[in-house]
């Protein structure tokens, strides 16, 4: 029987910077509509991860070696050009800071048109997808006429997650997509990515320093360490038997809360 | 649980002298702007002892050695009147670049008190001190500097007030903004909750964070002030002949540039090599200052 | 209550237009004693800890420190009190001068208030820096040579270096790292045993007002919501907000296994407060009376206090719709 191959699937992947190496990743899997989460703290390497799988790696001066297979398509030896057709389209990203996804000079839904005409939308096809995807994260579409400046952090990072669907992406990276978003946007972000994958089939990396949300949200947990990859298996086992030291730290490292509601 | 530093130990124990030299060798900038402008320091007071004609900077006229080219006799020609150029701009080292140090020292000493203190006071201090900043800024630079100068009698002195002038409005809102910047910073809001005294807060945290910038403009304003002052030399508002201001003298000898070109270029050269050595003397002082960047440590 | 280190009445804070913080009443006893604030952006945690280091001015209420009202101090009395209470910010990154030596830093503070002679200051900052859980040796560095963690221990040492018998931690841990988070919160710990500290601990995180407050105030736009011991807060909300604050916070242990209460709607926009309750246009549970009536700060438990109508429905177990995920 044939063992799928796995929506993506990363193999000795090493990020270096000149000679100091930040990512030495043997094996990672993300298949079809499952959500795997990136834990660690800063300077793990999970930030870097993100960016060699988006191609971007280079942009920051850092030299990418490995495997990085897309339905067995290597990425690592793919032209700009392919490269790009890919990027946002097929894996889309959404960060840390909304703002950083919208120029504040433009309307949000001006860029959203745009990236979908990019990757061969046409004008009417664009405008119809952007006002469904706006649906489908819970948001009035005649918000696309707002400026980044006029929407909220948590409504921003619905509208990316929503470009993300207008344009039809397989695999979403979220690199600490909740971090700067209060405890109850939060919760709604982090059901919208459940919801969306149940919906979708949409595959998750999730990357983020917070043990809680990655146990809520993932089913399978990463995590790393200076790069490394120290343990990784299912959320439910990692994180009520973890067998690495450093793991351990961690988990005893979050505060608990002095009784369940 | 008490953490140690991750650096290697600190050399505390260096003297003086050696921790300098560590400085300067890590610092070229600091090193080559330094040891141009202190060049410029040692011609100016050697001048009489440099110059092969020292009779040159002053009054003289010598007819048969008129608009002479570059020589063994005459290193960088003869001007005009016949006076050695290269005399002349050794002594044009205490002239222009004088006239923009005292310049910009007044310019400063308006500038960033006011400055400092819109920025960091706020409110209706602001308020005042910006709008009569702004008057003073509304002025087109040159023509308010020329209407300065032309009521003033002629001299170096006028001169220099009159671009001094016009100099200072603009660092009060470059420490304005610097201040005003720097004033809201957490570590600043950290000393007012820990009653520090304003006056050590402006003194110890606001101007040392919001000197910086003000250095590196400086240290470029000096090649814009010694061509301001050429401009209203020209003008016949300040220098006057026989002065050896390079200025003056690029000035003058701008009719006789084709086909004598000496006249205006070895001062231009002088005004060059001048503006070059304080910007990266200033840039040098600039990356001295900043712990970050230093490699003192 | 009569004998606290620390009260605020209907304390309220004006940026510009807005009113950030809106009739606010707390107390605070003498240490040993955490009094948590928890709430989202918006909610005025962050100013309220301002206005009690008189670093904002008040638009009304008063604030008393030791029987005193703060608001009139001037001169040698506002130094003193300048002694009695400090604050430890966020951003561990700029809390600090870049330009100074951290010994340079924690001693400014030592001679603005005379704390020891000249002489002996070096002494005290290396003791300071070892209550920190830092190397003496920390003294002769730049803040851009310490880690976050590391920075905020130093800025924690300046705060402590004058005395203070009331501490401000403006969300000292939520720019740090899971771990850093856990070992700052220890000192935090040991420091109040050791000085008898009473600390106001402004943060987003229950996880962390579970272990250091005895007390904790929910905070909505510029109001309290509900205040109470922290653990009753946490298993009996009486409020609906805190319940759906409670719900919301990601837990380890519950790891995909429940369901959480959804709040309809958006953070609300200060400049233009709803009226009556200002948690009504998101609350489930809300019926008229909300939307005309401001709620009172009321008891329904001794200590434990809630400003909402329905407070009695919410305790015996009101239904909040929710995900249902799972």
């Amino acid at each position: 029987m044939n063992i799928p191959a796995g929506k993506l699937a990363i193999r000795g992947l090493e990020v270096s910077f000149g000679e100091r190496r930040v990512v030495s990743m043997d094996e990672l899997r993300l298949d079809h509509g499952e959500i795997v989460g990136l834990a660690g703290e800063s300077g793990s390497g999970k930030s870097m991860t993100t960016l060699a799988i988006l191609g971007l790696a280079h942009t920051v001066g850092a030299t990418v070696s490995g495997s990085i297979k897309l339905d067995g398509q290597e990425l690592t030896t793919l032209s700009p050009p392919d490269l790009r057709a890919i990027r946002g389209r097929r894996i889309a990203a959404i960060f840390q800071s909304p703002a950083t996804a919208f120029s504040p000079v433009y309307k949000v839904g001006t860029i959203f048109t745009r990236a979908l005409r990019l990757h061969g939308a046409s004008k009417a096809e664009a405008a119809d997808r952007a006002a469904e995807a706006m649906r489908q994260v819970l948001l009035a579409p005649d918000l696309l006429r707002r400026y980044p400046s006029q929407l909220s952090g948590g409504q921003l990072q619905r509208v990316a997650i929503a470009l993300a669907l207008a344009l039809r992406a397989e695999i979403l990276l979220a690199d600490e997509p909740t971090s700067a978003l209060d405890v109850t946007v939060q919760a709604e972000v982090l059901d919208l990515l459940r919801s969306l994958r149940e919906s979708t089939g949409m595959s998750i990396l999730f990357i983020s320093h917070d043990l809680a949300v990655v146990a809520e949200l993932c089913d399978q947990v990463v995590v790393m360490r200076g790069g490394l990859i120290v343990e990784q298996g299912p959320a439910s086992q990692v994180l009520s038997a973890p067998t690495d030291p450093y793991t351990i730290e961690l988990l005893e490292s979050v505060p608990r809360l002095a009784s369940a509601p | 649980m008490i953490e140690t530093p991750t650096l290697p130990p600190l050399d505390a124990s260096l003297p003086r002298g050696a921790a300098l030299w560590r400085g300067l060798r890590a610092n070229p900038l600091l090193a080559v702007g330094g040891a141009l402008v202190l060049l410029i320091v040692v011609v100016a007071v050697l001048a009489p002892l440099i110059a092969p004609f020292p009779g040159d900077a002053g009054n003289a006229s010598h007819p048969f050695s008129v608009l002479h080219a570059p020589s063994p006799a005459h290193w960088f020609g003869t001007d005009q009147v016949g006076r050695d150029i290269l005399s002349r701009v050794i002594y044009g080292t205490r002239v222009s670049p004088v006239i923009a140090v005292i310049v910009l020292v007044i310019a400063c000493a308006i500038g960033v008190p006011l400055g400092v203190a819109a920025g960091f006071l706020g409110g209706w201090v602001d308020e005042l001190i910006m709008r009569i900043t702004d008057i003073f800024l509304a002025f087109p630079p040159l023509l308010l500097a020329l209407a300065l100068a032309s009521v003033l009698p002629a001299s170096l002195t006028s001169l220099t007030i009159a671009i001094a002038a016009v100099w200072w409005p603009w660092y009060v809102r470059l420490l304005r903004g610097q201040a005003a910047s720097v004033a809201g910073r957490p570590y600043v809001e950290s000393c007012r909750a820990l009653g520090i005294s304003r006056r050590r807060i402006i003194f110890r945290h606001i101007l040392p964070n919001a000197l910086t910038p003000l250095l590196v403009q400086v240290s470029l304003d000096v090649g814009g002030v010694i061509l301001t002052a050429s401009a209203l030399s020209f003008l016949g508002l300040g220098a006057q002949d026989p002065t050896p201001d390079w200025g003056l003298m690029v000035a003058e000898g701008q009719s006789y540039f084709t086909p004598d070109w000496w006249l205006v270029t070895f001062p231009g050269l002088a005004i060059l090599v001048t503006a070059f050595a304080f910007n990266l003397l200033g840039d040098g002082l600039r990356d001295l200052l900043d712990p970050k960047r230093s490699l003192l440590l | 209550m009569k004998g606290d280190l620390l009260q605020l009445r209907d304390l309220a804070v004006r940026y510009g237009p807005v009113l950030a913080v809106n009739g606010v009443s707390l107390d605070l006893p003498a240490g040993p004693f955490g009094l948590g604030l928890i709430g989202e952006s918006g909610s005025g945690k962050s100013t309220i800890g301002r206005a009690v280091l008189r670093l904002v001015r008040m638009a009304g209420g008063s604030i008393t420190f030791d029987g005193q009202d703060i608001a009139s101090l001037r001169g040698a009395g506002l130094k003193e009190y300048r002694r009695n209470a400090q604050i430890v910010f966020q951003d561990p990154d700029n809390s600090l001068d870049p330009r100074m030596r951290i010994g340079t830093t924690i001693a400014e503070a030592l001679h603005a208030h005379g704390v020891v002679p000249r002489q002996e200051a070096g002494e005290r900052v290396a003791g300071l820096l070892t209550e920190a859980g830092l190397d003496p040796e920390f003294a002769v560095r730049y803040p851009h040579q310490l880690s976050g963690g590391q920075r905020q221990r130093v800025a924690i040492a300046r705060a402590l270096s004058v005395q203070p018998r009331l501490l401000v931690l403006d969300e000292p841990t939520s720019a740090l790292d899971v771990r850093t988070q856990a070992r700052i919160l220890k000192l935090i710990s040991g420091l109040r045993a050791e000085r008898d500290l009473a600390y106001l601990l402004i943060t987003h995180n229950f996880g962390v007002v579970s272990e250091l407050c005895e007390q904790t105030a929910v905070l909505y736009l510029g109001r309290v919501a509900e205040i109470g011991p922290t653990g009753v807060l946490l298993s009996r909300p009486a409020h609906p907000y805190t319940h759906a604050l409670r719900s919301a916070v990601p837990e380890v242990e519950l790891a995909g296994r429940r369901s959480r209460i959804v709040l309809p709607g958006d953070p609300p926009d200060a400049a233009s407060p709803p009226p009556g309750c200002v948690f009504h246009p998101r609350c489930p549970l809300a019926i008229d009376r909300c939307r005309t009536e401001v709620p009172v700060l009321r008891d329904v438990a001794p200590g434990h206090r809630v400003a909402c109508h329905l407070a009695e429905k919410v305790l015996a177990g009101a239904q909040m719709p929710t995900s249902g995920y799972r």
